[in-house]
Order: C-alpha cells, then structure tokens, then sequence
C-alpha cells in the first residue's frame, strides 16, 4: 500500500516541471549561495492534493554552512522536500519544517542532518540524497532511525568537550530569518545597551576581561575608551571578517550561522562610541556569508533595528559591506583602513593608532567577527557571568579550528586556559591512527609550533606568546611523528613569501632568502652555519619588520629550531630527514630488518628498479631508480630508507 | 609650535623638541645622524626601510626614528650592538637582490646605498638567492628606470602622489615582485607625467636617472652652480652640474627656501637652449626690413629716444608696459616703478592672468 503510493507520488513530483526546475536551481545554489530553498514552494503546491497527514511533530535541521553546502546540503534539502512531499507528509508538517541552519563545527563529517521526531533527536552524519528516502522511510514514517548512519560517540564527545556562548545558536537556528534569532533573545542586548550611558557599555565590556580575538588580544573595552575619549568626528566602527588565514574558518561559520550576532555586536559598539556608520570588511571569497550577511542588515534595517532612529531611539547606525581583495595582510588594521579608503592595502607605523587617526583619517575601532559576537551576551547576562570562563588573563570562550592529524577535525570553542592536551585528545579524539603526536602549530600560518612535550599548557593569550606561538587566528594543526619540521617550516614561510605586501625590507626580502635558505636544507643542500644565519636573520625580520605579519612570520621557523633542533642537523650534517618527508633525502635502501617481504614496493616501481621475489627480502637497484619516492609510500612496514 | 616642551636625550645629548616631531628631527637637532634610505623631509613619514631603528629605552624593540614622536624623558640610543646587526642585515638583505654593478652605474659617488653598504661595509654574498632580472626601461626622453637597482623605499611614488600630485606610479605587484610603476607598465608620457623629474630627484639608488645626463660625467666631476631658474617667477633654485663647460644636467637644491629641492619639467629638463647654436646672445636692431647685430648701447639708446618722442607727440599715457610672468617680483616691481616714475604713466600689466 504505502509502496504503491510512493511510486505514484514519487513519479508525481518527478513529471511536475515545477520541481525538476526547482530542483536544478537547487543544485545550482550549492556553489554559489545558500540560495533559497524553492522547494517549499512545491510542497505548497502538493498541499491540495495531499490529504494524509502525520501526527507527529518533526523537525528536520540541515547544515548549509560552506562546509555544509560542499558536501552538498542544497540536494540534502530537496531530497527530503521531495519524499515527505511523495509520501504526502507535507500537509500537516509546518511550513519550516525543514530547516537551513549554520555551521556546527564538526565538518568533517558533513552533510550533518537532525531528525527531531517528537522531541527525540537523533543526529545523520556523512549525509547524502541518495540516504534520505531511507531516513524518510525507516525513521519518520517507521519510527526506527537507521542506525548505521547515525552519529557515534566521538560525535557526542565533540560536542561534550565544548562550552558554547559564541556557536550556542550556530547550528541550531535559521540564520537567513531575523526572527529566529529573536526568538532566542536577539537584539535584546541593543534596545538594553540604548538605555545605558555609553561609558556603562564600556565599563561592562571591560568588566568581562573581553579581549580582541582576531589575534592581538587587546582588551575590547579599553579599546572602545580610547576610541571614544578621542577627539574628531565622525568616528567609526569596523568589523574585520578578513579571515585570511589558511586553517582558520571560525569567523565564517558565525556570519554564516548568526549573522545577527555580530550586527547587534557592532550596534553595541556603536553605541558605545557613538559612531554612525560601521563596516564589514569581508573576504570577498566568503560568498555564503556575505550573501547571509547582506540579507541580515536588509532585515535588520526592515526591523529598525539599523538605520534612522533605530528602535525608535534618537540614534543613528547603519553598516555596509566592504569586499577585500584576497590579501592576506589587508587583515591587518592599517592595511584594512587603507584598503577600505580605495588605496593599495599596506601597512602604515603606528602611532597615529587606529583610535585615533583610523579611517580615513578618523577615530575608528576595529574588531574581529567572534569579538563582537560575545558583545550581545555580556550585556544581556553580564561581565561576571562572562568572566566566569576562562582564567586569570584570559576571560570566555575562544573558537579553533581543529585540524590536522586529530581524529575530529572542526571548529570547536572551549573557555581559554583550557590545556592542549583536553583539546586534542578529549574533544579532537586524538591521533588519526593512535600515532604519536609531534607538535601543535597554533595561530595560523605565522604562529610556532609546540612540541608535544608541552601538551600540558595552557591555552591563553599570554601562554602562548610565551612559547613563541601565539593566538592568532585561533586554528591548531596538530601534527604527528610522519611530520617533518623543517619542511613545516619550509611551508609556512612559504605563505609569508607570498603574503608579505613589499613595503619592508625585513619581510620583503628577509622571508624569501630564508625560505630559499629552508628549501635548499630540504633538498639535501644544507650547509654548516646555516640554523644560526637563520636564528640571525629570523630573529632580525621579528625585530625590524614593520607589521605583525613580518614580525609573526619567523615564528614557525625559530619555534622549530628551538625545539627540533636535531631534525635540522639531521638534515645538514647527515643529509636524513628523520620523518622521512624530504623526498631529495631519502636514500632508497631497503631496510633489511624490517622488511617483510611483501614485494607491494616492486609491484609498483615503474622502472623496474626493486629487485624482489617471493619470501625473499628487496632490493633497490640504484642504477635503475629513478627516486619517484613510489615504493617508499608503498610499503606498509616503512622499510624504505 | 615654537615652545620646545618635549625633552629627549640621545646618544647622552640633551635636547628640546615640540609636539609632532620626530626621533629623527631630535636627533638632526643635536647633529647625530641615523642613516636613513626611505625618508625625505618633505614626504609623509613611511617606515619602510627599517635602516632608521633605534633604541629607546624601556621599549622592547627597536623603533624607527623616522617615524616614532617624541616624548617627554625619552632616552634614545641611536647605535649599538643589536641595532647596527639590524642595519647590516637590511643593507645585505638588500644587495642580496641588487646588481651590485657600482662600477658602470650612473649614481656611483652620491649613491645612499652604496655609501651605506661602505660604511657598514657589507656585500652582496651573505644571502644568495633570487634577483630580480627586468629589462632597463627607456621608454621616454627624460627618465631612465632601471628597476633591478631599484630598493623599493617608495620615495618616487610618494613625491609623484604626496608633492606633486601627479599620480604617475604606485607601488604594482605584491611581496618580492614589488615595483614602482605606472598603471599596466605603460611608458610615461605627457598624458601620464609632468616630467618633473621629482621622482628621479629623491631616488636614493641608481633606479631612476636624468636619461638626458646619462654618461657625461660623474656627480664628482661635475662643477655645481648654484643659480636661479630662468623659467618663472617662483624663482626656484638648483645647480647646473657643469663638466668641461657645458651644462649636462640640473640637480635640486635641497636646502632652498623657496622650493626645497622641488622643481618642474622646465626647471629640470630645460637647459637645452643654454648651449643652443639658435640662441640669440646680442640684440637686434631692424633696418630695411632685417635684424642686425647691434651692442646694448646703441640698442637702449635707439629704444629710449623713440619713448621720449612718443612722449613728446601724443603724451605719456601713450607709453605703456606689459610685463612677464617669467620674471621675479623685483623685476615686475621695478618696471611698474619705471614706468611710473621715468615714464610718468600708470599703464601698466602682466601676462600672468590665472
Ligand atoms: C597580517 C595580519 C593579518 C590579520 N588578519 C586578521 C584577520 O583576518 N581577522 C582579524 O580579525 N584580525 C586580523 N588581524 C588582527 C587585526 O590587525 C586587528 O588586531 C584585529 O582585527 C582587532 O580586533 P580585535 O581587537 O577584536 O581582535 C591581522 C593582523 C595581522 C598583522
Ligand atoms: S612586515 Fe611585511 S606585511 Fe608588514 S609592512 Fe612590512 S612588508 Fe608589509
Ligand atoms: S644603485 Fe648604488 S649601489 Fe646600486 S649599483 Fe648603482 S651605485 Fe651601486
Ligand atoms: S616625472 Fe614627476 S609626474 Fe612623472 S612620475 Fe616622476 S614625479 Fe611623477
Ligand atoms: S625607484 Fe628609486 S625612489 Fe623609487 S622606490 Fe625604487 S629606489 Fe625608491
Ligand atoms: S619654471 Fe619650474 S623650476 Fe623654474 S622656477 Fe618655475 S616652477 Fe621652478
Ligand atoms: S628611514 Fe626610517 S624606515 Fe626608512
């Protein structure tokens, strides 16, 4: 019976032209924007004919962040719009049934979907079109989840790890409907700030120990004194969504998820120093979220929120979108001003400081995305509330990016101060393949790296530096024993070559002659003296350089040589790369006492090189190898030297 | 401005500064010198070149003096031993990407890096690596660009933008391709430059160049006379650089009050008609229809009757002057009075109507 209907409703939905339209626009959204899920429409449209309806309450979540969208959420959606439209569910379901909502974090195992059936959820990872007509079918119309597609317990544990106040709503609201965040108690901060004199915004922001996140870790409320204690008008606000670090994707995943956040954020700002106009200077490359972006200021503004005498006070405030234009260092506060301004994005000396002499010449605060993000709640809970997290230096929570050789890659938040160790192994489930861990690289590509023999410390703003890392961006790569320092360092200073705008001498050039000087170590050429030119001339371009990029940018190099010393002399004096990464170093020998005489590294020499018969050990013919390096990924033993 | 409030001691020298100036300024003050590669007192401060760094006390990095204000007690060291490791690591950095081709280069002798890779006495071999290999650029009359040289300091484009606001070049490229240059590399013309030649002016390095001086001689060669521009009324100053007798080219003088070592495309580039076989060098008279060589005498004396018979036929107020725009104050001061006085009419004018 219900086969029989599936199959006249499916052909049904199938032959409409509406929905074969609808559905290829869908598709087409996933690479560009969240597009609006048209679909629903054609549920609509089947409402008359439909006439069975459920008696349950469901609620399906999808994730349509960009990681989301990659893994195809667009079709996700569809997919399940049409079989609970075929099997004639849609008439009693509400019409938000299936929900849209921002990044959870955990994307690795996108598409992630919640099936909340009478107040049960259940969460599907690894989620694909082609898997919903049997959640459809198994779980909302049989009422027994498919359990092999569930997520397991290191999906829970994830999750456990964390305290949420900035990702609280990322993931479980509709962030394209200005509503849902009302309805979770948005906007309420900024009709209470409106009553507020603007120092008492300011002494309640300083009060919570708030401090910048998008890397300097300035204290925000001392930041928005100096701006609003010095002369010249009009001041202005602006929000730094530049992101332009590889690895970090937390400022994305919250204007994608709660693009409210940080508008109610700069409104509150605003209020504080009393600017009218603000800004968001965006990646242009972050589509999803500038499209979300766009659509909560329009809604913001259809609400009074933005705009003349918003909430009907006597205030002015609006903001517009800024796009950069994939430079690195227009992430850096002068760059940014100046790129805002019309002019080649580059650093300039401080002081004039921003507060002071920002853009175009005028007062301006500058603030990361997840900085603004925690504004709304300190005023709506409270600085004590807020300062309960985190410890002495460093208040709240912070958001990472967790990549690398974890098991669980994603954005996690946990309150600062907790230790690397909780982070890696009780939230990121430790090593892929239980190997072992080598070193952590935080704050993106110009941070150090931490040997695994500090996995103990803590996670702050001081710590940190301390180490000769720092917060930075906020990603962590960790890395394992198949992990070769000195080429970590070869790769990063190879960003900074790219990154590094000219202005400086240091940076400019002192970045290219060590990475030549790296590249040359990693292709067996290293010579006697070459760590201390490097100490030498990385130490210099920190000292000399004339912005955090150059200043940052030899710290995976000295946090290297610091702690993997060894790794470098192996390189240089004995021509061996210990992880066995630098390919020019291998010597293609087979080592005897481990080899197990599998013979995979002769099946895949393409010149006939290994010299290998049954139950016998190999054998490298030098003569013939030609070092492709592919018998050494081959052999499952590492036998080859 | 005038009260010097801040005081700042450097180098163990005291001395007394007003709000706004620099570390660089204080130090000028006392007559310590920092070497410097990308700042020019008449540009915006920019911070590029690092060479400027000093100590301050209390402060855990070095500061460049160019750009760090004063204030009150600060106590400055201009040179030790991490700040002159600094300062030699800039210079090699520098060469390490550089011809290093003193001998043949235009700008051998007043050369700001040269002069600093003597005096810190560095090479180019510490750091080997990539150079930069671009094609010498000739593609106008008056400047040669020869970007391999070029240091990246940003003076010319600054002085373009910030002094004569031209707009000609920027900074193109990004990180160690970084050049100045015109938009899309098109050559500079009359559509795109003044020709001021302001760029080549404050160009520290041998990048950019007076093509039209190229190979007549080097600076220490050259005989420098100070004179006053022939070309207007704003009278700015330069040298003629004179080798066996000609004038080869013009250079700023940057100590003149009036223009600072500022010049414009006439000032700069138009001496050609000094050594002109053209150029007119005694009066004319004309007699039957044809000029004639003639002495200031007999020139002054035949002007002078035929005033004072236009003066006796129709009256003074038939005599009148009309005075040039290329002349100085003094000199359109001194007609007007003459005509006035000797003449005894108050016709007078100028051609400058702006
Ligand atoms: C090279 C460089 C890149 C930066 N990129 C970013 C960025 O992408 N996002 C960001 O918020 N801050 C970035 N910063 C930090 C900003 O300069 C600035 O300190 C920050 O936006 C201030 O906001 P906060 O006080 O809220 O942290 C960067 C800094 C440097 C030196
Ligand atoms: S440190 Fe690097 S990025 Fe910063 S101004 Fe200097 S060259 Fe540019
Ligand atoms: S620019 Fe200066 S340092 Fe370079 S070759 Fe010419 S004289 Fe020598
Ligand atoms: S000659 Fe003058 S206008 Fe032309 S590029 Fe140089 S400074 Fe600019
Ligand atoms: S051409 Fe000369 S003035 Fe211009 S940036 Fe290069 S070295 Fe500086
Ligand atoms: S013509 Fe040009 S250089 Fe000569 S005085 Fe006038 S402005 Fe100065
Ligand atoms: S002269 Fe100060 S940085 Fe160049």
């Amino acid at each position: 019976m219900a086969d029989k209907k599936k199959t006249k409703k499916g052909q049904g939905a199938k032959s409409s032209p509406v929905t074969g339209k609808k559905a290829g626009q869908g598709v087409k959204a996933q690479t560009a924007k969240a597009g609006k899920s048209v679909p629903e429409k054609a549920v609509k449209s089947k409402k008359t004919s439909v006439d069975k309806a459920p008696e349950k309450a469901l609620t399906i979540r999808v994730c349509v962040g960009t990681g989301g969208l990659a893994a195809g959420s667009q079709g996700v959606i569809d997919a399940f719009y049409r079989e609970l439209s075929a099997r004639g569910i849609s008439a009693a379901i509400e019409k938000k049934c299936v929900t849209k909502t921002g990044c959870r974090g955990f994307c690795a195992r996108d598409v992630i979907v919640d099936v909340i059936l009478d107040g049960e959820p259940s969460t599907y990872q690894y989620m694909k079109a082609d898997r919903v007509p049997r959640v459809v079918q198994e779980h909302i119309m049989g009422g027994e989840p498919v359990e092999e597609w569930l997520a397991g317990e290191d999906y829970h544990n994830f999750h456990f790890g964390q305290t949420k106040i900035l990702l609280r709503h990322c993931g479980q609201i509709d962030p394209e409907d200005i509503n849902a965040y009302i309805n979770v108690g948005g906007y309420k901060a900024a009709k209470k700030a409106l009553t507020w004199k603007p120092s008492e915004i300011i002494e309640e922001v300083k009060a919570s120990g708030l401090r910048g996140r998008g890397g300097g870790g300035f204290l925000t409320g001392l930041k928005w004194e100096f701006c609003k204690m010095s002369k010249g008008s009009p001041k202005y606000i602006i929000c730094n969504a530049d992101e332009g670090g590889p690895g970090a994707f937390m400022d994305r995943a919250i204007i994608e998820g709660n693009p409210h956040s940080v508008i109610e954020g700069l409104i509150i700002g605003a209020l504080a120093i009393s600017a009218e106009t603000g800004y968001v200077f965006t990646r242009a490359e972050y589509t999803v979220a500038v499209e979300r972006l766009k659509k909560a200021i329009e809604q913001a503004r259809a609400n009074n929120f933005l705009g003349k005498n918003i909430f009907g006070s006597n205030v002015d405030f609006d903001i517009e979108i800024k796009h950069g234009a994939g430079a690195f260092v227009c992430g850096e506060s002068t760059a940014l001003m100046r790129s805002i301004e019309g002019k080649r994005g580059m650093p300039r000396p401080t002081p004039p400081n921003s507060v002071n002499k920002g853009l175009w010449n005028k007062p301006t605060v500058l603030n990361n995305v997840e900085t603004l993000s925690n504004i709304a709640a300190i005023i709506s809970r409270g600085s004590e509330w807020y300062a309960s997290y985190g410890n002495e230096n460093s208040r709240g929570t912070k958001v990472f990016a967790l990549s690398g050789k974890v098991k669980n890659i994603g954005l996690i938040e946990v309150p600062l101060g907790i230790s690397l160790k909780e982070i890696i192994y009780d939230i990121g489930g430790g090593i892929e393949k239980n190997r072992k861990l080598k070193a952590v690289q935080t704050g993106g590509p110009l941070g150090g790296c931490i040997p695994a023999t500090h996995i103990d410390m803590p996670v702050d703003f001081e710590s940190l530096t301390r180490i000769g890392s720092m917060m930075g961006s906020g990603s962590m790569v960790v890395m394992d024993d198949t992990t070769c320092m000195v080429d970590v360092a070869r790769f990063f200073m190879a960003f900074t070559v790219n990154e590094t705008c000219g202005k400086c001498i240091p940076c400019r050039v002192g970045t290219k002659r060590v990475h030549e000087i790296l590249t040359r170590i990693t292709e067996g050429q290293g010579r006697e003296g070459d760590i201390d030119l490097l100490l030498e001339i990385g130490t210099d371009i920190k000292l000399a350089s004339l912005c955090g990029l150059g200043r940052s940018a030899p710290n995976p190099l000295i946090s290297t040589i610091n702690f993997f010393r060894d790794e470098y002399e192996a390189h240089i004096k004995e021509g061996r790369c210990p992880a066995g990464v630098c390919k020019a170093l291998r010597q293609y020998l087979v080592d005897v006492a481990s080899c197990k005489m599998c013979g995979k590294c002769a099946r895949v020499c393409p010149t006939g090189a290994v010299v290998w018969q049954t139950r016998q050990k190999a054998f490298i013919d030098k003569s013939k190898c030609v070092k492709c390096g592919a018998c050494y990924d081959a052999c499952p033993f590492k036998s080859i030297i | 401005m005038s009260d010097k409030k801040i005081r700042i001691t450097i180098n163990g020298l005291v001395t007394h500064c007003s709000a706004g100036q620099t570390i660089l300024d204080a130090a000028k003050q006392v007559g310590v010198k920092i070497p410097t590669l990308c700042h020019d007192d008449r540009l915006e401060p920019y911070g590029g070149c690092r060479l400027c760094v000093v100590q301050v006390k209390g402060v855990n990095r070095p500061l460049t003096a160019c750009t760090t204000p004063v204030a009150n007690n600060m106590i400055v060291i201009t040179e030790n031993e991490a700040i002159h490791r600094i300062r030699k690591n800039m210079i090699s950095l520098l060469l390490s990407n550089h011809p290093n081709d003193c001998m043949r280069c235009e700008k051998t002798g007043e050369c700001t890096l040269q002069d600093l890779a003597y005096k810190y006495e560095v090479d180019g071999t510490r750091f080997a690596g990539e150079k930069w290999d671009l094609p010498i650029r000739e593609d106008n009359p008056f400047i040669t660009f020869e970007p391999n040289k070029c240091i990246l300091c940003g003076r010319c484009v600054r002085i373009c933008n910030e002094v004569v606001m031209a707009g000609t070049i920027d900074i193109t490229g990004r990180g160690f391709n970084s050049v100045p240059d015109t938009a899309f590399g098109r050559p500079r013309t009359l559509d795109n430059c003044e020709f001021c030649g302001q760029c080549v002016s404050t160009c520290p390095t041998g990048a950019l160049t007076d093509r039209k001086g190229r190979g007549k001689g080097r600076c220490y060669e050259m005989k420098k006379v100070k004179t006053t521009c022939a070309y207007c009324g704003t009278g700015c100053n330069l040298y003629l650089n004179v080798r066996d007798e000609k004038v080869v080219k013009v250079t700023s003088d940057y100590d003149a009050i009036v223009n600072k070592g500022n010049l414009c495309i006439k000032g700069r580039y138009g001496y050609d008609f000094i050594h002109s076989q053209d150029r007119i060098k005694t009066p004319l008279i004309k007699k039957d229809g044809k000029f004639h060589e003639a002495t200031w005498d007999e020139a002054l004396n035949l002007v002078a009757n035929k005033f004072k018979q236009l003066i006796a036929d129709h009256g003074a107020e038939s005599v009148g002057a009309f005075s040039s725009a290329r002349c100085s104050n003094e000199e359109n001061y001194l007609l007007q009075k003459w005509v006035r006085c000797a003449i005894g009419s108050n016709n007078v004018d100028n051609c400058a109507r702006v």
